[in-house]
């Protein structure tokens, strides 16, 4: 079974739990400026959302690396980021769509989530539970179990 | 270790910068924030000095456990002589400014002197600067934060500022950051504006650390499965927010009324947690959109709000930037804009509230202000010449709003409602009409319905203020036992005990709303495991009784002598008219003598010889 990162942004109160337990995973220091998750306050909206690497099967941030810096492990699914090898030329960083591989001036290397071996400090540091780590196969399932209440007319009859 | 041990010093006349080392030995005795930054304050400011003059000094400082994982890690405080009251102000803020000033790498930052040009101070970790700030003056709140983050181009750069009303020199003026948080009372924010200082600006890229990691995370962990596992922290405040208070005070019968005329508000329901949640019939929604957590906190009690579309407050021109969700109603506020007003219309006071974050205003200076002056006005004192035509009476939503929109940009008969109730009331022959101690406006709770907060009030170190020692916990909620709020017994143990426990957490870098459920018990391992110095309960009451004897020095210092310990005469005098404490007024004579004894001060309030040696003082 595979696990993922389960985001549900509707659970999120922009506390920055887990921005700090990813930059101490990481960094070894309360920082959340170099933290891999990030919180965006859509403030007019009253919305809080989590968001970082989803850790595409075919990864654009892999096919642009020139070095083969990042590798998949193939039980996980994640992709990694060798420091031996990377260069920091941030191709990775253009190739990206969703920007959730970023550069790291202190070190010259990119940074990105990296499950944190299968063991995530964010889900784990989440007072919420907007950020949980689930089979990637039923992440949906808590939403389609709630459309699913909704939709059964036999109960609204 | 978790201090950074670095202060920024910025002189403001001479525009000089420059960083000296934390006080060490001060930090063993005073902690952080609230205590060691009182510490340099008053080492350095003479306590005679004018509020809004250049020799007054203004300092932001974090606590040590500001920028951790320990839950509720992101205050900081201001401290200053305050203008409202010329006493001490200490002002203490969420949201997410705090920490990313220590994660610049400062402890606090001491502004000094005067600008001779509006200026703002950028902190960028080792670059600082203090910029020209003049096409910011006359900015509000929200402008100045989005033009100040557009111009330093970095969105994730936290703003503390004043509106127009801390340039004016509202008495009660805030510095709010993150748009809706706010170091609130005393009027923190024009001493900012006196100093010509619009707004800091801060973003950093240096981590905090902790003297033992494994220890702290244990310590932290432990903690915040307290707060998710306690009734109040866990469920109340993060559903209801402070406003689970509303109906709960009110049926108490400790809920100021139409300037403490009345202690039983019938409005309460309409303006209440409940009420918030209700949808409505316009569009279906609730005022509350969604709450929110400050910086590290796993309680969450934040409201983010909404006004009806069809309210009047949003009808006409230039009302776009209040159409959309933003930081609502916590209890003061309901309380100050609501129940002291006699006003019962949610929107109404979810507007105000806007207008309070937009500008920049103690919304419990405000609204306890506005009752003064519908006192005065239904007295016949005032009348509508001298309000500019706004009928001013108890319970006018329209005029609320009104004059809450005029004290924002301190025009009209808001310049004089922006002097604070004691002084308006002084001006117009009634002084009795001004619900303050020590010239600032007391709180959401009736002294005659809750007695520990009259002691509370009268005793308080920056003026009327529930936050120095929250003996509602135990008067009303039963935290951390059970005690009778209609009773004078035991309240004066109870208050001490408090002030001295708040004192310290104020001192640590977290919110005094996590003694809802933790006792220092709890607090002084996280605080232990991030500093070096062996801090246990003991130590942290000690620090607690030390800040609190610091503060009172100085404010004796500053001619404010124990006759201040006092409350108005109505909660003195006027019998509560109906409710549980029906007949009751206030027993502070009863109180304050046993207070003073158990403080180990003189009868006449002064801490004796013995006691301030005892404490190094």
């Amino acid at each position: 079974m595979q696990l993922a990162l389960v985001i549900d942004p509707g659970k999120c109160t922009s506390c920055k739990q887990c921005e700090m337990a990813c930059a101490y995973e990481n960094e070894q220091t309360f920082n959340p400026a170099k933290s891999r998750i990030r919180i965006f306050d859509f403030h007019e909206e009253g919305r809080f959302v989590p968001y970082t690497c989803t850790q595409c099967d075919e990864a654009w941030c892999q096919s642009a690396c020139p070095v083969n810096a990042i590798t998949t492990d193939q039980a996980s699914g994640v992709k990694l980021v060798h420091d031996n090898l990377c260069v920091g030329c941030k191709v990775c960083t253009i190739a990206c769509p969703f920007g959730t591989i970023n550069y790291n001036a202190d070190t010259g290397k990119v940074i990105k989530c990296d499950l944190c071996g299968g063991d995530p400090a964010c889900a784990k540091a989440c007072p919420t539970d907007a950020i949980t780590y689930a089979d990637v196969e039923q992440s949906g399932f808590d939403k389609m179990k709630a459309w699913a209440a909704k939709t059964d007319s036999a109960a609204q009859s | 270790m978790a201090w950074t041990k670095t202060i920024l010093r910025i002189n403001l006349t001479t525009g000089e910068i420059t960083k000296e080392p934390l006080n060490m030995e001060w930090a063993q005795q005073y902690l952080g924030q609230r205590g060691l930054a009182t510490k340099y304050f008053t080492e350095e400011t003479d306590p005679n000095v004018d509020p809004l003059s250049p020799e007054n000094k203004l300092i932001f400082a974090t606590g040590p456990l500001t920028g951790t994982c320990a839950s509720t890690g992101g205050r900081y405080s201001v401290i200053t002589k305050g203008p409202l009251t010329g006493a001490i102000a200490c002002s203490n803020s969420g949201g997410y400014f705090g920490p990313e000033l220590k994660f610049s790498g400062y402890d606090m930052v001491i502004l000094e002197g005067k600008s001779p040009n509006p200026v703002y101070l950028s902190i960028f970790n080792d670059k600082v600067q203090l910029r020209d700030a003049s096409h910011l003056w006359g900015k509000t709140v929200w402008e100045t934060d989005g033009m100040i983050k557009a111009e330093v181009q970095d969105p994730l750069a936290h703003v503390a500022t004043i509106g127009v009303s801390g340039e004016k020199g509202v008495l009660y003026s805030c510095i709010v950051n993150n748009m809706h948080r706010a170091a609130g009372r005393s009027g923190v924010g024009a001493v900012m504006g006196s100093k010509n200082l619009k707004a800091i600006v801060a973003r950093g890229s240096n981590g905090v650390q902790v003297r033992d990691p494994q220890g702290f995370f244990a310590a932290t962990d432990a903690g915040k499965k307290v707060l998710a596992e306690n009734a109040v922290t866990g469920e109340g405040l993060p559903a209801f927010g402070t406003q689970v208070l509303m109906n709960v005070i009110n049926e108490s019968g400790a809920m100021p009324t139409r300037n403490a005329r009345d202690t039983v508000f019938e409005g309460a329901h309409d303006i209440s947690a409940e009420a918030m949640a209700e949808p409505r019939r316009s569009d279906g929604k609730a005022n509350l959109s969604t709450n929110q957590g400050c910086f590290g906190c796993t309680i969450a009690c934040g409201r983010v709000s909404t006004i009806d579309p069809t309210h009047f407050t949003l009808q006409g021109e230039d009302k776009e930037r209040y159409k959309h969700a933003s930081g609502g109603l916590e209890y003061e506020a309901a309380w100050a804009l609501g129940s002291a007003t006699g006003v019962n219309d949610l929107d109404a006071l979810t507007y105000a509230q806007f207008l309070c974050n937009e500008h920049g205003l103690d919304p419990i200076s405000l609204g306890s202000t506005i009752a003064a002056a519908m006192d005065l006005y239904e007295e016949g004192v005032i009348n509508h010449n001298t309000t500019g035509g706004i009928e001013l009476k108890f319970g006018n939503a329209e005029a609320l709003v009104k004059v809450c929109e005029l004290v924002g940009i301190a025009e009209g008969f808001g310049a004089e409602l922006g002097m604070g109730s004691k002084r308006l009331c002084e001006k117009y022959g009634r002084p009795e009409l001004s619900m303050t101690c020590k010239g600032q406006e007391f709180p959401a709770y009736d002294p005659r319905g809750i007695q520990g907060m009259g002691l509370t009030y009268a005793t308080s170190n920056r003026g009327g203020c529930h936050l120095r020692s929250y003996t509602v916990s135990s008067e009303i909620l039963g935290i951390p036992e059970k005690t009778d709020p209609l009773a004078t017994e035991g309240k004066a143990g109870l208050v001490k005990a408090f002030q001295d426990a708040t004192a310290a957490v104020d001192s640590a870098g977290i919110c005094v709303f996590t003694t809802f459920a933790w006792t220092l018990e709890d607090i002084a391992p996280q605080v232990d495991t991030a500093c070096e110095g062996g801090w246990s309960v003991d130590k942290l009451m000690e620090v607690g009784e030390r800040v609190w004897n610091m503060e009172r020095k100085y404010n004796m210092a500053a001619g404010i002598m124990g006759d201040q310990d006092t409350l108005p005469e109505r909660v003195m005098k006027e019998a509560s008219k109906a409710g549980p404490a029906k007949g009751l007024v206030s027993g502070l004579d009863k109180m304050l003598p046993e207070y003073y004894e158990l403080r180990g001060w003189s009868q006449d309030g002064t801490p004796t010889g013995e006691t301030l040696s005892r404490l190094g003082l």
